[in-house]
């Protein structure tokens, strides 16, 4: 690799822990960023001279502190920030490193991530926020994986960073109870970065699905026991490991049944079955978990027909459980169908009708079963209510293959 | 001489690769393998998932389970290889080849072999 290639992929895997410090310190996230963005320009300049250092992290951390002194005295024109001065980053970088493996180090990416999730901001700006501030990419690269303007993006952004500036930071070490419920909104956030990319062939938005999965293991890395954390990047990287198989050339999705099962990404299963594994051994079930398992069992099938219904039917009875919803519902009629036939999976959704309602998916469902089962006119008129609800052009067309079916039957 | 070639590198660096870069470098780490293979001197090459994936045994009257990896470390052990080797010098020109084929930073620990079984797998 180039030095440039290296720095840039240093300074990026860097970023999350070195601006969590930078926050930490400042307690302002416009002169973390300010502050890290000098420190990674003074990078590119003299570690391609020096070297890199050995701990490029506490190295960011150190100059991007002492810059952000050096520019705020010289601004005020007076040492209203506590007396820190400017020292020589290759030779304390040993102590700070040492300091940073300490406590501070995990909770400062964890708070960098949950500022991104303030409830009230709209799930869409958590996302761009947190793929600004905590991956890094450009307000361009953000603007095309969501398929709007730089310009309409860039105001999102801003107008998000506003709102968490206003808003009370919580920047004490969290307790216990806190950090739990902390990781669990975070880990809904990385979910929905991972979906925005999930439901799109499109090569910048499939890219996002990558960085939910980046984001994951780097919680993971700093949170090695949490089960459900295990469940999530599991549950991603399983879903993940079908990218390949889940789009026709024309962009239309490929449902599971019909996907070419050797396109798989066998290495990116074997990480997925592993963590479940891991999450399994702590008797701790969650909905991460159980959805990943559920995952775990498709993945595990060489063949559609090979699938274990019977066991994806009862862990969606189990996260009907926990997590009780007409959506989770409806998935489980889906392997019911399969299991005991299509009337008592139709059976099982019908009272989901009025809930679901306006759900694009329990309609193409209930299509699908009314047309195994014969009732052609029925299907029908489901299928036109599906395709009345579609939200993209390909979820049209694929109900339309379902209508061009029922004609020739 | 058996030499294991062990692998560091920064997980999160290699791990923010792109598919195509992350292609390219088994490429080109693939060309000094097969040169290897071909002069009969390579033995086992395995490459292991993320430290993320890994579980730790303390042995112990009670054995202890631990989620991830024995130490935290900067860079972390991301595979190795099993290379016949006359000597020294000559494995350190096998990882100087392979250090220039994956052009990343890093590091290769050569650990000769004391015992080496070949296994029944594959």
């Amino acid at each position: 690799m180039t030095d440039a290639a290296w720095i840039d992929a240093a300074l990026t895997s860097a970023r999350p822990q070195a601006l969590g410090a930078l926050v930490r310190y400042f307690r302002d996230l416009d002169l973390a960023e300010e502050a890290f963005q000098d420190a990674s320009l003074r990078a590119l300049k003299t570690w391609p001279h020096n070297g890199p250092p050995r701990d490029p992290t506490a190295w960011l951390i150190l100059v991007g502190r002492n810059v952000a002194i050096d520019a705020t005295r010289r601004r005020a024109k007076q040492t209203a920030l506590p007396d820190a001065d400017l020292v020589d980053p290759d030779e304390t970088e040993d102590a700070l490193a040492d300091r940073l493996d300490g406590a501070h180090y995990r909770d400062d990416v964890l708070r960098l991530l949950f500022i991104c999730c303030h409830p009230e901001l709209p799930a869409t700006q958590q996302i761009a926020l947190a793929l600004r501030i905590v991956s890094g990419l450009t307000v361009k690269q953000i603007a095309r994986a969501f398929l709007v303007g730089d310009s309409a993006m860039e105001q999102r952004i801003t107008r998000a960073k506003q709102r968490i500036a206003q808003a009370a930071v919580p920047f004490e070490a969290p307790g216990p109870i806190e950090r739990s419920e902390r990781l669990g909104v975070v880990a809904a956030m990385i979910y929905l970065v991972f979906n925005e990319g999930y439901s799109s062939s499109d090569g910048d938005r499939a890219q996002l699905c990558d960085e939910a999965i980046r984001l994951a293991r780097l919680l993971l890395r700093l949170f090695t026991g949490e089960p459900e954390i295990m469940g999530l990047t599991a549950l991603m990287l399983l879903q993940h490991a079908r990218a390949a198989a889940r789009f026709d050339g024309d962009g239309n999705a490929i449902l599971l049944d019909d996907q070419d099962r050797s396109r798989w990404n066998p290495a990116v299963i074997a990480e997925g079955l592993a963590l479940i594994d891991k999450a399994m051994r702590h008797r701790a079930p969650g909905p991460y978990q159980i959805q990943a398992a559920i995952a775990a069992l498709h993945a595990r099938a060489t063949h559609p027909d090979d699938t274990d219904w019977a066991q994806i039917d009862l862990l969606y009875a189990t996260l009907e459980r926990i997590q009780p919803s007409p959506v989770i519902t409806l998935n489980r009629a889906v392997a019911v169908s399969k299991l005991r036939g299509p009337a008592d999976a139709l059976a099982m959704i019908l009272p989901l009708a009025r809930p679901l309602a306006s759900y694009f998916h329990f309609h193409g469902v209930k299509g699908a079963l009314l047309s195994k089962l014969g009732r052609v006119a029925e299907a029908r008129a489901a299928f036109d209510q599906a395709i009345s609800l579609a939200n993209t052009a390909a979820e049209a067309a694929h109900i339309r293959l379902h209508l061009d079916r029922l004609q020739k039957s | 001489m058996l030499y294991a070639i062990l692998c560091y590198d920064s997980e999160d660096v290699v791990g923010s690769w792109s598919k195509e870069k992350d292609d390219a470098v088994m490429a080109s780490l693939g060309e000094v393998q097969a040169k290897l293979a071909a002069d009969k001197r390579l033995g086992p090459v395995a490459r292991l998932l993320p430290t993320t994936a890994a579980t730790t045994i303390r042995k112990g009257k009670e054995a202890v389970i631990m989620d991830g990896p024995f130490a935290e470390t900067k860079e972390q052990l991301l595979g190795f290889y099993i290379v016949d080797c006359t000597n020294l010098d000559e494995a350190i020109v096998v990882a100087k080849d392979l250090a220039k084929a994956s052009g990343s930073a890093g590091a290769f620990e050569l650990r000769p072999l004391k015992l080496f079984r070949p296994g029944a797998l594959a």
